[in-house]
């Protein structure tokens, strides 16, 4: 990288991020002027106050420009969606990990303007308000968890409409659309005209903010005595006053269009998984080859726009949650996810040579923010997945590999069209999204091994001694495994119930108090339709429910059918009551459980079969349900690092696991079960159905030693390739060593630049949570023959039993 | 579950072999993903042999005692009182039927048992596992030992059944077997993997336990009636990384017309099991070779016209 990109990518590295209140602040000014006009038109207008009167950055050196704080890494809050307690800044700003700085002044603004205007009256209370006993026990309990709660609705990427159209060119759609409101034979049209004003004046709002940088721009370069950064500045305000209004013209343009586009998207509210720019590589081409053939752009400059847009990513930092405790510590990641290869909507190989720079810029970038995909499709070269598997080798966690074939089957297999379809991707960790144009929204985590332990206590939580399941029948008078399932199957539903019915609550919250009119206009239909993206305006409406933990919930099954109802050779009593007290004093029954029963990752058809059951028994219970927008429910499996968090609420479990101890993640093996090395992990992944879902996240860890080779190299390929040929939907690898990870928790101030892949993203080892660490650690080592495959030992804070392949072994 | 329908049974299918491991994944035992078989018993006894389990051609139970919870489930669980406790598992042989009942029942999975007799049609269906990645990767099963070769009728039948399912394979020998029995497998299999571990019949005969004579003339045998043997050398320093041993053995191969050449350089991954094993270590104090020195090795056999590949 150039001396340009190098200067900008220390600066974002280096910044501390901090809490800024200029957002807040201008939030709580704008509605305490107690603005008039309907819900749409006041949020388009709050937009609108915010990005005129928010601090426009253009920093030194930059080629792309615009903040969503006031400077980068200067993070806003969203007190309109939840509020920060003085409490929860005090610990944000001293906590060892994850903190953001507060000054004082921060503090006091928050003290005496923030809280006493919004507390109360944030989404956060609302919902909590309205949530039922039920709900609010099984959230407390753990069982699932709520994401509406600290941020809003998105979880999608922007399509290529908007370099088509511009904003000026949606914005002219939206009056159309307005003008041909027949109020006479359409009793929403008032609804509808409300929304499509909003989403005017957010396109005016947004024309304005990048009217603002293009003066800012104009201004630094009145000044600028290098003539070289003076012609830069020069084109950054051509380029700000021609985009987002206008289709972009060059390379350059584009850029700095979804940038704009980005900031208006999260700025505007706070949406899950940020906002991303989905297939770069497809939607920048044009403009790159293009400009490359005029001779204005060469492939270097091009490179140097991409490193500059990747730091505008890393520059913001997620804003951290409320309620938060110092054990909680979060990440600074926000999700966003760039793809590269794949399709294109013509359903022909998508890799071209911007693929390949994109590729480079990842490599050379290294950062955290953005993260990074491959969509491998059977028809792109293996080249495109062996310069990705090159940068996977070096350890940092990206880029993750897609079946991009299964992801479009998944699209397909949800009612979308092929050419939508074919225009989708992935977003936020191994979300399956039609990009540009569905609204699918992640609501929250479910703890599948917790349902199974309420199951097994009668509709009781053993932590808390609370009934808050259905009575689903007595274990000790179950005539057989059947009897078991099926009372896990009417827990399930009980919970699921629940959790949709609070959804619903949730939903109509957002449809009618937080509309997001700038969002609106650029997810395609949603002008059409004159309805909100939040109140289903966009062309697909998804809800999905993350399943947590099946193979943990699966090996618990299974340890029951296999010792309590097969072999006989524990009692259910005396397994109960081995769970209850924890193993305490049952050391030989936990080891027993451990090591002696089928468990799923080892392409055992006993362990498997249970796994396909409970993926079932969630998807029979919640796909195809309708949501309150007009869309359907859908199941997807990743865990973030929720399987910590919902471990840390459960019990001991029959597959031997200690209580509190961290589930498996996505749909991972629980740590260490798998012992016949990765084909066989692939195998039994790949027998669930992947199609059936909008996501599966599988982690493999990999030695060092083994990707040394260019062997090593193409064998992950092919282990790639054979696992997508079996099905399966994503992959992603961390290459490290349980040794190296442990030097780390030793020596923490030499490994700060360590970067592992923890679930749908990387972050710094070092900034991990002590069990998520330990979690890491002890995930299975893939190895091969001579380079020994090697499993959690003693040492490792999971405490699983030691199970190394070579260990003292003796004659007997 | 991915079961592939299985093919009407081959007589041959019902034959049983030894088998100690069946490794998934194994990536050095030939192109591509392989899965690797592992036939227990062995004909040599070289000093530096990190599978010392494979050795015997009976099967055998190994026992953890780091892992071992007193707990006498394996003596319990035993029908033929074979196995009583005393101050731990001691097993009768003579009344042991290796019905795995001890095994089953240790919690701690401190008894394992090394050795099975499995048929073809059971080796077969976890073989075919990972018909997709051995596709994908052009890879296959390799037949390692122990010396496969000293289950001559199982190995054939297995190499028959992989065929039928149009699996490549690769025989790993020791090449010291009866000529005619090489001959007769030399058809059936897409590689050899072919161990030369020194030319001086004295020293192999003080090392290895047996003499090269037989091993240098199969692999003669085997350069006129395959044609593609790979020949591998395990780098033992101080043993057979010698100038004269390095002169001669290229000589030999460079005769035989023989040009692929793996150098497997010597590691300590069986020190251990024979510490716990109470068993002596020949190899004591010998270090395994720098990663510079085998790619002076390398590097020298290459410039002779060798397909050298460090780590096979």
């Amino acid at each position: 990288m150039n001396d340009r990109v190098a200067r900008l990518r220390q600066q974002s590295l280096d910044l501390q991020p901090s809490l800024s209140m200029e957002r807040a602040g201008l939030m709580t000014e704008f509605y305490q002027a107690a603005p008039k006009g309907s819900v749409p038109v006041i949020r388009a207008m709050s937009l609108d106050y915010l990005l005129r009167h928010k601090s426009v950055y253009i920093g030194e050196g930059e080629l792309i420009v615009g903040e969503r704080g006031p400077a980068p890494k200067a993070t806003p809050t969203f007190p309109e969606l939840c509020c920060h307690s003085v409490e929860d800044l005090d610990v944000l700003d001293t906590r060892e990990k994850i903190s953001y700085s507060v000054s004082k002044d921060a503090r006091r603004i928050q003290c005496d303007e923030i809280i006493p205007f919004w507390s109360g009256r944030s989404m956060r209370d609302m919902i909590f308000r309205q949530m039922t006993p039920e709900w609010k026990d099984a959230y407390e309990a753990g069982v699932f968890t709520e994401f509406m709660e600290q941020r809003a609705p998105g979880h999608t990427v922007l399509g290529d409409m908007v370099y088509h159209k511009g904003l000026l060119g949606l914005k002219t759609e939206a009056e159309r659309a307005l003008e041909s409101l027949d109020s006479s034979a359409d009793a929403d049209a008032p609804t509808r005209r409300e929304q499509l004003k909003a989403m005017m004046l957010a396109a005016d709002a947004m024309i304005h903010y990048a009217a603002r940088h293009a003066e800012k721009a104009g201004e630094l370069a009145k000044i600028e005595p290098d003539p070289v950064r003076k012609a830069e500045l020069e084109t950054i305000a051509e380029v700000c006053r021609h985009v987002p209004a206008h289709p972009p013209r060059t390379f350059q343009e584009a850029l700095q269009t979804y940038w704009f586009v980005h900031l208006g998207v999260v700025t505007e509210l706070n949406t899950w998984d940020s906002f991303s720019p989905g297939r770069i590589d497809q939607n920048f081409y044009s403009y790159y080859e293009r400009d490359l053939r005029e001779g204005i752009l060469t492939r270097e400059q091009a490179q140097e726009l991409l490193q500059c847009f990747w730091i505008k990513f890393n520059n913001q930092p997620a804003p951290p949650k409320v309620g938060v405790t110092a054990a909680e510590s979060g990440t600074y990641t926000d999700f966003a996810n760039i793809n590269t290869g794949g399709l294109t909507p013509e359903g022909t190989d998508g890799v071209n040579d911007l693929t390949y720079l994109v590729l480079d810029v990842i490599d050379e970038m290294r950062l955290l923010q953005p993260s990074s995909n491959l969509q491998l499709s059977q028809k792109n070269p293996d080249r495109f997945l062996s310069r990705g598997l090159e940068i996977v080798r070096k350890g940092w966690g990206q880029p993750s590999i897609f079946n991009a074939d299964r992801v479009v089957e998944e699209l397909i297999r949800q009612g979308k069209s092929v050419y939508d379809a074919l225009c989708g991707g992935i977003s936020g960790c191994v979300e399956t999204g039609a990009f540009g144009r569905e609204a699918y929204i992640l609501t929250g985590y479910f703890n599948l091994p917790k349902v199974l332990e309420i199951t097994l206590n009668n509709g009781i939580d053993p932590r808390t001694g609370k009934q808050i399941g259905v009575a689903s029948g007595d274990p000790h008078a179950f005539n057989g495994y059947d009897d078991l399932f099926s009372a896990f199957r009417r827990q399930l539903h009980h919970f699921i119930e629940i959790k949709v019915q609070g959804n619903a609550v949730i939903e109509r919250l957002y449809a009618e108090r937080m509309p997001a009119p700038f969002l609106s206009l650029v997810i395609e239909d949603c002008v059409s339709k004159g309805k909100d993206y939040n109140a289903g305006g966009a062309r697909y409406n998804t809800t999905y429910i993350m399943g947590v933990a099946p193979g943990s919930c699966a090996d618990s099954l299974s340890a029951i059918r296999y010792h309590v109802f097969d072999r006989k050779t524990i009692g259910m009593a005396e397994l109960l009551e081995t769970l209850h007290d924890n193993f305490e004093g049952k050391e030989k029954l936990r080891l027993l459980l451990w090591n002696k029963s089928p468990k799923y990752g080892n392409d055992d058809e006993y362990a498997d079969r249970i796994l396909q059951s409970v993926f079932d028994a969630y998807y029979d219970d919640i796909n195809g349900r309708p949501n309150g927008r007009g869309g359907s429910y859908r199941v997807n499996y990743l865990s973030t690092t929720c399987h910590v968090y919902f471990g840390s609420v459960t019990g001991a479990t029959p597959d031997g696991r200690k209580a509190w101890e961290p589930l498996s993640d996505g749909i991972s093996p629980a740590q260490g079960a798998d012992k016949l090395g990765p084909t066989a992990v692939l195998h039994s992944a790949a027998n669930m159905d992947h199609a059936r879902t909008g996501g599966t996240l599988l982690n493999q860890k990999f030695t060092p030693q083994i990707l040394e080779t260019q062997k090593g190299i193409d064998a992950l390929t092919h282990l790639v390739r054979g696992y997508f040929k079996l099905g399966g939907h994503h992959i992603q690898f961390n290459v490290v060593t349980a040794a190296t990870l442990r030097e780390a928790q030793r020596q923490p101030e030499k490994y700060r630049d360590l970067i592992v892949r923890v679930a749908g993203y990387s972050d710094y080892f070092c900034d991990l949570t002590k069990p998520l660490q330990d979690e890491i650690i002890a995930r299975t080592e893939q190895g091969s023959w001579g380079a020994l495959r090697q499993t959690p030992d003693a040492t490792s804070g999971n405490k699983l039993p030691a199970a190394a392949e070579v260990v003292a072994h003796d004659r007997d | 579950m991915a079961h592939l329908t299985s093919t009407p049974a081959h007589p041959t299918q019902t034959l049983t072999g030894l088998i100690f491991n069946v490794m998934r994944f194994a990536l050095n035992d030939g192109a591509g993903i392989r899965t690797t078989v592992f036939f227990k018993g062995c004909p040599l006894n070289c000093r530096w042999c990190h599978n010392p389990e494979s050795q015997s051609y009976s099967p055998e139970i190994l026992y953890s005692l780091d892992r071992c919870l007193s707990c006498k489930d394996c003596c319990s669980a035993c029908k033929t009182g074979a196995l009583q406790w005393d101050g731990r598992p001691v097993r009768d042989r003579s009344r042991c039927t290796l019905c795995e009942a001890c095994i089953l029942a240790c919690p701690a999975d401190a008894r394992k048992l090394i050795g099975k007799r499995i048929s073809v049609s059971e080796l077969m269906e976890v073989i075919a596992r990972d018909q997709v990645f051995y596709e994908e990767s052009g890879g296959g099963v390799t037949f390692s030992g122990g010396e496969p070769l000293a289950q001559p009728e199982f190995l054939e039948a297995a190499l028959l059944a992989c065929h039928d399912r149009q699996l490549r394979t690769a025989v790993d020998t020791s090449g010291y077997v009866t000529p005619s029995v090489l001959s007769r497998i030399a058809g059936l299999t897409q590689e050899f993997l072919f161990d030369l571990k020194m030319m001086d019949d004295t020293k192999h005969r003080w090392f290895v336990g047996v003499s090269n004579e037989i091993v240098l003339h199969n692999l003669a045998l085997l350069s006129r009636e395959h044609p593609n043997v790979k020949v591998r050398v395990p780098v033992i320093p101080g043993i057979n990384d010698d100038d004269v041993n390095l002169e001669q053995s290229c000589r030999f191969l460079e005769q035989l017309g023989l040009r692929q050449l793996d150098l497997l350089p010597y590691h300590e991954i069986g020190v251990e099991k024979y510490k716990r094993l109470d068993a002596s270590y020949g190899m004591a104090g010998v270090k395994p070779p720098t990663a510079e020195r085998m790619l002076e090795l390398a590097a020298r056999c290459s410039a002779r016209g060798f397909i050298v590949r460090i780590g096979g």
